[in-house]
C-alpha cells in the first residue's frame, strides 16, 4: 500500500505531485529532464530523492518551489500543495508561497545568505514578508530561531555577518531562514553535502527535530544514501529522469527491486562490511538528449532481456515498493491495479 | 614489485616513502604595512605539524580528516609541490624535500620525484580543454623523455588508455566528451604515464557519483594488484577509505592523531576524535538509529587550543590534555594513538555500533 502514496492511515497528503513532467525547449526539439513523475508527501513526513548527477532529483525540487531557470519549464503534471494547485500561479503568487508554505535549504549555505547584510537583517526581513510582526517582534522571533537551529550565543551572533560563520553554523542560519515563515514543507536539496561529516549529523539531527515538532514535511533531495537511510520515512529512486523505485526506506535500502536501486545499494562503500570488489554498474546515467528507448537503464541493466528495449515499464507494486522494472510485474503483485 | 629501486642510503626494512617529523607552516601575517602601522604580530598557520609516517611498498595508507585538517597540504608536500618547513620526506631512501635534500644526488633525487604522480579531485579542473587526450596522457612522458620516438609515444598512449578501460582512439578527443568518471580514468592515465612506483590521490573520487566512484575505486584496486603501486589515499570519506585502505591515518589540525591497519582503526578506534567520526558516519545498516551527534567544530588552525588540539570537543580532556600536546605513541590495541587518555588508560570501553 505504500508506494507512491503515503503510509496508510495517514492524513491527506501535503504535496501531491502528478505527472510532472519539466522540459527545455533547445533548437534541436525539446529536452526532457524529469519525466512522469508522481509522489505524495504527508505531514511531518521525510521523503528521500535519490539519484546520481542529472536523473533530475534536483529538478523536480526546483519545479515545486517554482524556481526552474527558463528556458525550462513545467510541460506537464500537476503539483497540489495543501490541496491548491500551485504550479503555473504567477510570480507575484508564487512568492507569497516561498518561504510561507514551502521553505529552502540549498547545498552551498554561504550562495544563499546575502554577504553585505547581518544574517539578524536578513531574518527579520524574511520574518516581516511572511508575518505581520513589528520590527522589535521580528527581532525576538530572530534570535527564537537562531536558538532553536541550535546557534550558541543567540542574542549576540545575530548581529554577525556570514562569513563570521563556520560552514556548519551557515546552514543553522539557512535552515533557520527556511522555517522563518513557518512552512509546512521544507525543500532541502543536499542540505549536508558541503559539511564535514561530524557537522552533518548535527544538520540532519536538527531537520529530524524540525520535522518531528513542527509537523514540517521535508523533500529531501540528496546523493547519499546513508543520510537518506537515517533522515527518510520513504524514499523514491530516480533515473533518467524517472522514478525507477519508491517505498518505505529500509525496504529499498535492504530489499531493493530494481535492478538499478541494486547496483546502487551494492557500489556504496561501507565501514562495517569487507567486500573485495564494490558492485559495479558500467556505463554511464544516459543524457537527456539521449534517453534509451524501453526502459532508459536496459543497456546497463545486467538482466534486461528483449522486452526491456522495447517497452518502458511503469511503477508497479513490488513487494512493499513499487518498482518500474518488467521483472517484478511476474512477481506477485498486491492486486493494485495500474492506476496511471 | 618496484625492484628497479635506487640505491637507497638508509633504507628502513620495506617503506618506500617516509616521513620525518614534517611540519609546513604557512605566513598568513597581514601586508608589512598594516603590521608596522596597525602594530600586528605576523600569523603563522600551520598546516602540518610534526606528521612522522612510512608507507609501505604494495600497500595503501588512506588519511583521512575534515576539511582544513592538513591532509591535503601532507599530498603537496609529498609530491613536491610546497617544500616542508621544517622535517625529512624520503622516496626509497633518497632525501626528495627538507633537511639533508640539497646534499642528496640530483639524479636519484629526479629519479624519486618520476616515480611519484598526483591523481586530483577535480577531474574537470585537472585536465586542459584545450588538449586532446592523448596530448594530456603524454605530457608527463614528453617533459621526462623529450627523446621518445613519436610512434614508441603513441604506442604507449594507447596502452595507458587500454590499461584504464579506455579504447585508444578516445585518444583523439577532448576532455568535455568525456563524463567525471572517465575523465578521472585519465587523469589515472596521466598519472602512470612515467610508470610510477606511487601514486597520491588526493580525493580521487569525492566529485564522483556513487556507481563512478564504484567504477574508480575497482581500477584503482586493480592497477595495484597488477602493477604493484603504492598509495596514498587522501579522503574525507571513511567508508572509501576503509575500502581502499590497508592502514589509516587520521588527522587533526594538522596533526597525526591516530594510525592504524584498517581493520583495527575501525573495529577498535582508539582516539576520541577517530570515535566520533565514525560514530557520524552515516550508514546503511543504521536505518532508523539515530547516531550521537558531536558538539563543536574543528577549531580556527590560526588560533589551535594549547594542549591536545581536540581538547575543547572531548569528553575526557582533563588538565594535562589542555596543557600537553600528545604525541604519537603505540597504544594497547595495536596501532598508535595521540592522546593522554589513551596513554593513561583513561578510555571508556567503546560500545560497539552497527557490528563494527
Amino acid at each position: 500500500m505504500s508506494g507512491v502514496r503515503g503510509p496508510a492511515g495517514s492524513p491527506a497528503p501535503l504535496l501531491a505531485v502528478e505527472r510532472l513532467r519539466v522540459e527545455f525547449p533547445t533548437r534541436h526539439g525539446t529536452l526532457i529532464a524529469v519525466h512522469d513523475v508522481s509522489f505524495d508527501i504527508a505531514p511531518g513526513e521525510v521523503l528521500g530523492v535519490v539519484g546520481e548527477s542529472g536523473a533530475g532529483k534536483s529538478l523536480t525540487g526546483a519545479a515545486i518551489i517554482g524556481l526552474i531557470d527558463p528556458p525550462g519549464r513545467i510541460g506537464a503534471g500537476s503539483i497540489h500543495l495543501g490541496g491548491r494547485r500551485i504550479d503555473g500561479l504567477p510570480e507575484s503568487e508564487m512568492r507569497r508561497i516561498r518561504g510561507r508554505q514551502i521553505g529552502a535549504v540549498f547545498q552551498d549555505p554561504l550562495t544563499s545568505l546575502n554577504p553585505l547584510y547581518t544574517i539578524g537583517r536578513q531574518l527579520t526581513e524574511t520574518i516581516r514578508t511572511h508575518l505581520p510582526m513589528s520590527e522589535a517582534d521580528a527581532r525576538r522571533r530572530a534570535v527564537e530561531l537562531l536558538e532553536e537551529v541550535g546557534i550558541p550565543a543567540a542574542a549576540r551572533r545575530i548581529d554577525h555577518y556570514p562569513h563570521q560563520f563556520s560552514g556548519g553554523m551557515r546552514q543553522r542560519v539557512v535552515i533557520a531562514l527556511a522555517i522563518a515563515g513557518q512552512p509546512r514543507l521544507i525543500i532541502a536539496d543536499e542540505p549536508t553535502t558541503a559539511l564535514d561529516v561530524s557537522i552533518q549529523a548535527q544538520i540532519i539531527q536538527l531537520l529530524k527535530r524540525l520535522c518531528r515538532d513542527h509537523g514540517t514535511a521535508v523533500m529531501l533531495v540528496t546523493h547519499d544514501m546513508g543520510v537518506i537511510a537515517e533522515t527518510a520515512d520513504r524514499v523514491a529512486v530516480m533515473y533518467a529522469g524517472r522514478i525507477v523505485e519508491i517505498g518505505p526506506v529500509a525496504d529499498v535500502i535492504h530489499r531493493p527491486r530494481h535492478p538499478y536501486t541494486v547496483g546502487l545499494m551494492g557500489s556504496i562503500p561501507s565501514i562495517v562490511d569487507d567486500r573485495e570488489r564494490l558492485m559495479q554498474i558500467d556505463g554511464v546515467m544516459p543524457r537527456p538528449t539521449a534517453i534509451p528507448s524501453g526502459c532508459a537503464f536496459h543497456p546497463r541493466c545486467p538482466q534486461a532481456f528483449d522486452r526491456c528495449a522495447r517497452e518502458r515499464p511503469e511503477l508497479m507494486p513490488a513487494g512493499s515498493t513499487r518498482a518500474a522494472c518488467w521483472l517484478v510485474e511476474s512477481a506477485p503483485a498486491t492486486a493494485e491495479a495500474e492506476s496511471l | 614489485m618496484s625492484a628497479s629501486s635506487t640505491p637507497g642510503a638508509q633504507r628502513t626494512d620495506s617503506a618506500l616513502l617516509q616521513l620525518s617529523d614534517v611540519t609546513r607552516t604557512f605566513d598568513v601575517s597581514p601586508p608589512w604595512l598594516n603590521r608596522v602601522l596597525e602594530r600586528k604580530p605576523r600569523v603563522l598557520l600551520h598546516a602540518v605539524s610534526g606528521v612522522s609516517v612510512e608507507i609501505r611498498r604494495g600497500e595503501t595508507l588512506g588519511l583521512v580528516g575534515e576539511s582544513g585538517c592538513g591532509k591535503s597540504t601532507v599530498a603537496r608536500l609529498i609530491v613536491g609541490l610546497y617544500a616542508p618547513t621544517r622535517g625529512t620526506i624520503r622516496f626509497d631512501g633518497v632525501v626528495v624535500a627538507g633537511t639533508g635534500a640539497e646534499s642528496a644526488d640530483p639524479a636519484a633525487r629526479k629519479r624519486a620525484r618520476r616515480s611519484m604522480q598526483m591523481i586530483f579531485q577535480d577531474p574537470y579542473a585537472s585536465l586542459n580543454p584545450r588538449w586532446r587526450v592523448a596530448d594530456i596522457v603524454a605530457e608527463p612522458i614528453r617533459v621526462l623523455a623529450p627523446d621518445t620516438p613519436g610512434d614508441a609515444l603513441a604506442a604507449r598512449v594507447a596502452a595507458l588508455l587500454g590499461q584504464v578501460g579506455l579504447a585508444a582512439a578516445d585518444g583523439q578527443k577532448y576532455p568535455h566528451q568525456f563524463s567525471g568518471g572517465q575523465r578521472q580514468r585519465i587523469s589515472i592515465a596521466r598519472a602512470l604515464s612515467t610508470e610510477p612506483a606511487f601514486l597520491v590521490c588526493d580525493e580521487p573520487t569525492s566529485a564522483l557519483d556513487v556507481s563512478v566512484q564504484a567504477q574508480v575505486l575497482n581500477l584503482m584496486r586493480d592497477l595495484q594488484r597488477r602493477m604493484g603501486l603504492t598509495y596514498l589515499f587522501i579522503s574525507h570519506n571513511l567508508a572509501v577509505v576503509h575500502h581502499i585502505a590497508d592502514r589509516v591515518g587520521v588527522m587533526y589540525l594538522g596533526r597525526i592523531v591516530e594510525l592504524a591497519p584498517k581493520a583495527r582503526l575501525f573495529a577498535d578506534p582508539q582516539h576520541p576524535y577517530t570515535r566520533m567520526l565514525l560514530d557520524a558516519v552515516p550508514d546503511l545498516e543504521m536505518s532508523g538509529v539515530a547516531r550521537t551527534a558531536v558538539a563543536g567544530e574543528v577549531p580556527n588552525p590560526l588560533d589551535p587550543p594549547p594542549g591536545c588540539a581536540f581538547h575543547p570537543r572531548c569528553p575526557l580532556a582533563n588538565d594535562r590534555c589542555r596543557r600537553e600536546i600528545p604525541q604519537l605513541r603505540p597504544d594497547p590495541a595495536g596501532g598508535e594513538a595521540a592522546c593522554h587518555a589513551v596513554e593513561e588508560g583513561r578510555l571508556p570501553v567503546r560500545v560497539a555500533i552497527a557490528g563494527a
